[in-house]
């Protein structure tokens, strides 16, 4: 997630696009009560290649938090992590990082 | 039987101790669940969530862009486990499919039983008990099949 002290550029007009262009989009994974805790964690492993610490951490994360950004990135990586998560039955949703 | 029932041979196989009246149950998912996809029963919109919520657009761009091709995979899964129902061996890609179809057979199931995290058994009279029973019984299975494929356990 960008810091909120990166620098700006405020001498310089920006358009629609120029000020959505670097926003990260978010993808995140709701718990739901369906799911088993191990198949969720070998999801995030086999989705996005994370060790299995790490994708421990995540599943944990979504199940006592209620969610968990599981990755991040253009608008056009959003769609095919969701896509990907929701090929393997886990509630994904994605949005713009404000 | 004893030990686990699904188990990664040396061959990279993995091999599945179920026995004729589990197969038997198994053998009739994958019919089940393609007619509730082909008849968009609304316990199958758990398998294809918006993609955003908030924004009706942007979840109606995503749709059109992965919708069919979310809808297939489903199909292609299960036409595997319905091919292989009998096999005492799967490779990789066979049993991946197998746990995508028993996973979004759980899913479909848990939906029409709105079951929460830690669903109380039923009384044998009650008219869910069977379907719950087979809830329980695929919620075990996807739990061996993760566990043979994260490689926690090998021959």
């Amino acid at each position: 997630m960008r810091s909120s002290t990166a620098p700006t550029e405020l001498d310089r007009p920006r358009g629609r696009e120029d000020l959505h262009r670097d926003r990260p989009w978010l993808v995140i994974v709701w718990n739901d009560p369906i799911n088993l805790m191990s198949y969720v964690t070998y999801v995030f492993q086999k989705l996005f290649g994370y060790p299995r610490e790490k994708a421990h951490r995540l599943m944990l994360q979504v199940h006592n938090e209620g969610r968990a950004v599981v990755s991040q990135g253009t608008r056009e990586k959003a769609e095919l992590d969701t896509s990907r998560l929701h090929a393997h039955g886990l509630w994904a949703t994605m949005k713009k990082d404000d | 039987m004893r030990g686990p029932r699904v188990r990664r041979t040396r061959r990279g196989t993995y091999r599945l101790k179920i026995s004729r009246d589990e197969r038997d149950l198994l053998r009739s998912l994958p019919g089940q669940l393609r007619e509730a996809l082909e008849t968009s029963d609304p316990s199958t919109e758990r398998l294809f969530p918006p993609a955003d919520p908030d924004d009706a657009e942007a979840s109606s761009r995503y749709r059109d862009l992965v919708g069919d091709q979310l809808l297939e995979g489903r199909l292609s899964a299960l036409d595997t486990m319905e091919a292989t129902i009998d096999a005492p061996e799967l490779d990789e890609e066979q049993i991946t499919a197998w746990l995508t179809t028993l996973n979004d057979m759980r899913l479909v199931l848990g939906t029409q039983l709105d079951v929460s995290e830690d669903p109380e058994p039923l009384p044998r009279d009650h008219p869910d008990a069977s379907r719950m029973a087979v809830y329980g019984y695929l919620g075990w299975l996807v739990s061996e099949i993760v566990e043979a494929l994260s490689g926690d356990r090998g021959s």
